[in-house]
């Protein structure tokens, strides 16, 4: 608002030099008071969940290896334990099995988008994809609980309920995510580099996999990070479908758990303060860690990716 | 490409930061609204035309499985009472108290006392209001051929000694265990009335927090068995019986069904106006009768139940 005043008096031609000055002005201030603001935000996320999460090693003495490493998750035993391992575990494992299950679709599916189709791929496909990001994140769950679950009870040993059902919502929930990243990085490499190959004589899918594939295979990285990233922070649709037991599973198929499903089922119901509550904070708190790595690995893979 | 790239990390920072903060969401909003809404609490000295004088505004929070009660309630009470706006949110029985301790909140909805869940001295100063009974069952997939178990048996089952269904009288099929998480009330309840004795988390074992999705579970899974409150028994399951007992509510009202426990609706301190105004309202005749939200909802009447049962769990008759 406060931008179009000084805009309309530049209109009417009188000192129009002074107008300019303030709209530049205006907006210096406005987009540095976002940044501000923005910066304020992030500072005091991580600062709250850093002190609620550390207060589990400092007040409560809870020790450090022992979240990490411990294979008993028993906050309201006697005496309670806080081994998270299981949680850890669940996490890595749900994540990259998805990405490992996306991944290759969605790569093959912006190939498809760019290089070989790109009229009905842009217009049709495209859109498709990314309409499956639209969707709220308990619509999977559901489907998760209500399809594949039974599903995979009927066909494997066990109640359908684990890492691999987890897995499986999780990467239809990461395929826009990487499809989009995917496309953009296949849709910007140089005219000039698929040229040169077709000149040489190679054919398209020779074209595809020795020259298209490898000069943006970072930034087609950078998008199954980003997937990954997705998924280890999803919580509602993976606590449905994966049992949220606090154990390493046995197989597949077995109830597991992860940090955003074990949060989410208990975070309500301790009271703020608690033990409890505050290992709950510790897992929040390895969960915004994981996040920096994600961003950093990704930050390194851009690095990486200039032509 | 980079700006794309750069849009797509926003978003994805966006959501996973999102997701960690929305458990402190809660107590935030919350915070806000208490803390504008405090002073307008006092009874107005303005003269009003309604036939109610009364105004102010409640945040009631807590127990999801107090919540459709409370809410219900909430507005046929703003209908009479126009000059009083009540907020109510679920979160669950340890937000609920947290914040009504801390002064966030009016009132705490919980499932458990708050001597199960906050500090001696915290617990304290807050004055409980027990508005309904919940009761629960344990209940089995339909499939399972087993219609009454004793306290042993249940014993057996939530700590893994038995692990199939035949050797307590059903057919030849594994046991599967679905749970609460260790810190539900539900879970509390059901283990110190229906169990004796804490249960421990068992491998493979499948941990959900919504009754819906364990109703659902246990309808689907073959050999299923977990515990749910009264209100949630439909077809798609099975409830057994305890030491010979039916679950329901004429024997959890005479005090042969023990599997039971309070809703409490706690305030710190005395109530002001409004908060008390309701909190009568929701003892009242209204909503406690036959016919009144409490049984429409499935909860049972304070006023029905011929027994009390105090905090270490002593029964006596009314």
């Amino acid at each position: 608002m406060a931008q179009t005043i000084p805009k309309k008096t530049a209109g009417n031609g009188r000192s129009a030099g002074k107008n300019h000055f303030v709209e530049e002005w205006v907006g210096k201030v406005y987009t540095t008071l976002c940044v501000l603001f923005l910066v304020a935000t992030i500072i005091a996320m991580v600062y709250f969940v850093a002190s609620r999460g550390l207060s589990t090693f400092f007040k409560d003495h809870v020790n450090v290896f022992e979240l990490l490493g411990g294979l008993k998750w028993s906050p309201e035993g006697s005496p309670p334990s806080f081994g998270a391992f299981p949680f850890i575990f669940g996490s890595f494992s749900t994540s990259l099995l998805a990405a490992l299950l996306a991944a290759p679709l969605s790569i093959c599916a912006s190939i498809f988008m760019i290089e070989i189709t790109p009229k009905f791929g842009r217009k049709f496909l495209q859109p498709v994809i990314e309409l499956l990001a639209g969707i709220p994140s308990v619509v999977y769950g559901f489907i998760g609980l209500s399809v594949i679950v039974p599903l995979f009870r009927d066909i494997f040993p066990g109640q359908g309920l684990g890492v691999a059902a987890g897995a499986l919502v999780l990467s239809i929930m990461i395929l826009p995510t990487m499809t989009t990243v995917a496309t953009d990085a296949l849709a910007s490499l140089p005219a000039g580099l698929k040229e040169g190959s077709y000149a040489l004589g190679a054919t398209r899918w020779q074209t595809i996999y020795r020259v298209v594939i490898p000069t943006t295979l970072p930034s087609l990285m950078t998008g199954v990070v980003l997937g990954i990233a997705r998924a280890f922070g999803e919580a509602l649709a993976v606590q449905m479908v994966i049992g949220n037991a606090p154990f390493v599973p046995r197989s597949l198929f077995e109830s597991a758990s992860t940090l955003t499903s074990a949060i989410t089922l208990s975070m309500g119901n301790t009271a703020a303060g608690s033990t409890h509550n505050n290992a709950l904070w510790s897992l929040a708190l390895i969960l915004m860690l994981m996040t920096f790595v994600f961003v950093f690995i990704v930050r390194w893979l851009e690095g990486r990716s200039k032509l | 490409m980079k700006k794309s790239l750069m849009l797509i990390m926003a978003m994805v920072l966006t959501f996973t930061l999102a997701a960690c903060g929305q458990a402190s969401n809660g107590g935030t909003a919350a915070g806000n609204t208490t803390s504008s809404s405090s002073p307008s609490t006092e009874p107005s000295a303005e003269p009003s035309a309604e036939a109610s004088s009364l105004t102010g505004s409640i945040l009631a929070t807590g127990s999801s499985a107090l919540q459709p009660l409370v809410d219900q309630a909430s507005k046929m009470f703003m209908e009479k009472n126009s000059g009083v706006t009540i907020q109510v949110q679920g979160g669950g029985s340890g937000t609920g108290l947290t914040q009504v301790s801390e002064g966030q909140a009016n009132i705490g909805n919980s499932d458990v006392y708050a001597e199960e869940k906050l500090d001696a001295d915290k617990a304290k100063a807050l004055v409980d209001h027990q508005v309904a009974v919940v009761a629960m069952a344990a209940v089995v997939n339909k499939e399972v051929k087993v219609d009454n178990l004793t306290k042993q048996q249940l014993v057996d089952i939530f700590t893994g000694k038995v692990t199939n269904w035949k050797d307590l009288g059903g057919d030849d099929a594994a046991i599967v265990i679905v749970n609460r998480p260790a810190s539900s009330g539900t879970r509390a309840t059901f283990e110190k009335y229906a169990l004796g004795q804490k249960s421990e988390d068992l491998q493979g074992s499948i941990q959900e927090d919504s009754s819906g999705t364990v109703k659902k579970i246990i309808g689907e899974t073959p050999g299923a068995i977990g515990y749910l409150a009264l209100s949630y028994l439909d077809d798609s399951i099975k409830s057994v019986s305890y030491d010979g007992v039916a679950a329901n509510v004429e024997n959890v009202a005479n005090g042969t069904y023990p599997v039971w426990a309070y809703e409490h609706m706690y305030t710190k301190g005395e109530p002001d106006a409004a908060s008390k105004a309701f909190l009568e309202y929701m003892m009242s005749d209204e909503i406690q009768n036959d016919k009144g939200l409490v049984v429409e909802l499935g909860y049972i009447p304070t006023s029905q139940m011929q027994v009390v049962r105090d905090l270490d769990g002593n029964i006596t008759k009314k």
